[in-house]
């Protein structure tokens, strides 16, 4: 069976050269500034498969190149190398990175969801609640206003957004109940795959306790592939089943969640895993 | 002692007769020409021009006038519209203009003329297949409201983009209880395209709908033409379960002609007239249209685009 999301080879080099500024850098060269041509090489060489029903995780320091993995993914930048496909898209037959600017924001719609750090990101935060719920589904074709009204609605209650909010702009908003009104945007169009981009950074203790358990049970209810990028072990292993360990721009360990954080294998995830445990 | 008038010299009868105190020059009428095919053959979609230096402000009517110019021949007649009034100051100022600089005739009644410049209304009377809409526009793009970037305004155009729009939609919907905007309803034009429809109702909207006529939009100042065509669909946006209404006052009918009446079989877009008494008295915009019925009503009992007018005493019997 296909995976909903099969990644292959990704890479992404800022600046000129290209495949050649790899040499040099990654961790074993502890730099990605390749020392050839100063090409900043974010990431090389990412592979990895999602499932349906399934979480990675992708793990690292600020600067590892995880960021730049989703957002080659779901379309914010270009990659340099490598090949993406969705089982939505042609079966997995088609690699997104051929498919032309126009065609990429349309799998944005109902495919392939991104919920950001920051919710200004992906949220317009003039708009009520129920209007960045409304502007996926319009784009998806709603022409209903009750239909879109209750959708909306039964959204805001799964998310955990009080329903007399709803109408109210997202400015006006904490950063939590923020959160939550993105969640329930990505997840608008009942998308097969979501991308999370550290979806609890920013956000205080409780409240991020409390959004990771929404987002864990809206994963298991809804069994969407997703790819959650955090530097946060903790969020790591709630989310997650398989994770994969990021430095200077490469995966440097791949494997299950929980053999990862007890026994890992790599030094640099060690590093990592002893800082997070004390 | 004869008077002799002294011979034109060379110079002076190669000069030629008086000129006309042209505005345009034919090869900016032909540039603009060029892009109303355009926008002809693509219809809603906004095409740039070279818009030129007007004696009117950039605003103020200045792309109507230049689609005019560039259109218009000497067999033309012209009418001249300013919020459905042919004695506006606007409209008489751009008529006399017009007819000054490229010596067509003028007229007041709709039916008569085969080119109609207009703000804000469409005649109330049909419009024809022989005759041409020129309306003044002055915020041509109907995205304005939700993205100010010209960029990706255009992308929004290209791929069809229109999801802020219905949300804006969705907003008012849910502040207000209704769709509020009322001027510039946006349109959906042949399918493909959302059009501005700045200075009209929404009450002339449904007149655009496969239509006889062309209508071209110019925008001076934006520097956009853009048109629709005879026969082309213009479908206001609305949700499914919210119908489009046209904006009509209850119970309010002209106190010149009785159009809107419960008596009158026709209506028409009402303006209400100011008073000092606070007893609100409407008429119709459409100063022409109602001019003639009420003419018609005094003259033969009866009006002349419907049945009968309820009695007035203002109709001058």
């Amino acid at each position: 069976m296909t995976p909903a999301l099969q990644v292959e080879g990704l890479g992404k080099i800022y600046g000129p050269g290209g495949a050649a500024d790899v040499a040099g850098t990654g961790p074993d060269h502890g730099r990605v500034v390749s020392p050839s041509s100063g090409g900043v090489v974010a990431a090389w060489d990412v592979s990895f498969s999602v499932g349906a029903g399934e979480a990675l995780g992708i793990i690292g320091e600020s600067g590892s190149g995880k960021s730049t993995v989703l957002r080659c993914i779901c379309g914010d930048e270009t990659p340099t190398a490598g090949s993406i496909r969705l089982a939505c898209v042609d079966g997995g037959g088609r690699d997104l990175t051929e498919l032309g600017a126009s065609a990429r924001r349309a799998l944005r719609i109902d495919r392939l969801a991104v919920v950001y750090q920051d919710p200004a990101e992906g949220l317009d935060l003039r708009l009520s609640a129920g209007g960045n719920v409304a502007e996926r589904l319009t784009a998806a074709g709603w022409r209903n206003f009750g239909g879109i009204r209750s959708r909306a609605a039964e959204l805001m209650r799964r998310t955990d957004v009080p329903l007399d909010r709803m109408d109210d702009p997202v400015k006006e908003f904490s950063g939590g109940m923020r959160q939550r009104v993105q969640l329930a945007k990505a997840l608008a169009n009942n998308p097969p795959v979501v991308l999370l981009d550290e979806p609890t950074t920013g956000l205080d203790a409780s409240v991020a306790a409390a959004v990771l358990d929404l987002i864990r049970d809206l994963l298991d209810e809804l069994g969407v592939a997703a790819v959650v990028v955090s530097h946060d072990f903790s969020v790591i292993e709630l989310l997650t089943q398989r994770a994969l360990v990021m430095q200077h721009g490469r995966v440097v360990e791949a494997g299950l969640t929980d053999q990862l954080l007890e026994d890992p294998q790599h030094p640099y995830s060690q590093r990592l895993v002893g800082a997070a445990r004390g | 002692m004869t008077l002799v008038q002294p011979r034109p010299s060379a110079v002076e009868r190669l000069a030629g007769g008086e000129p006309r105190r042209a505005l345009l020059d034919e090869l900016s009428k032909r540039e603009i020409r060029r892009a109303v095919l355009t926008a002809v053959a693509v219809p809603g979609y906004q095409v740039p021009f070279a818009s030129r230096e007007m004696p009117v402000a950039r605003g103020w009517g200045s792309g109507g006038l230049q689609i005019t110019l560039a259109v218009i021949g000497s067999d033309d007649v012209l009418k001249v519209i300013d919020q459905g009034e042919d004695a506006g100051v606007n409209a008489a100022n751009l008529r006399r203009l017009v007819a000054d600089a490229s010596g067509v005739a003028t007229t007041t009644v709709a039916g008569e003329a085969t080119v109609i410049q207009s703000r804000h209304r469409i005649p109330e009377e049909p419009m024809r297949a022989d005759q041409l809409l020129v309306l003044q526009v002055p915020v041509p793009e109907p995205l304005r409201g939700v993205e100010r970037d010209m960029t990706e305004l255009r992308r929004m155009h290209a791929e069809t983009d229109y999801a802020r729009m219905w949300v804006s939609l969705y907003e008012d919907l849910v502040r207000n209880g209704v769709i509020t905007q009322t001027p510039g309803y946006p349109c959906l034009v042949g399918g493909r395209y959302v059009m501005a429809t700045t200075p009209i109702p929404r009450w002339d909207i449904p007149k655009l709908h496969r239509s006889e006529h062309l209508s071209l939009f110019g925008a001076g100042r934006e520097k956009r033409i853009y048109a629709v065509p005879p026969h082309t669909d213009v479908e206001p946006l609305t949700f499914d379960d919210v119908p489009f209404e046209v904006e009509q006052p209850d119970g309010a009918c002209c106190h010149r002609c009785g159009s809107g009446s419960p008596a009158s079989a026709v209506s028409s877009f009402l303006v209400e007239l100011p008073s000092t008494g606070g007893a609100g008295r409407w008429v119709c915009s459409d100063t022409d249209w109602c001019a003639r019925r009420t003419e018609q009503t005094s003259r033969y009992g009866t009006a002349a685009a419907g049945g009968p007018v309820r009695e007035h005493e203002e109709v001058g019997r």
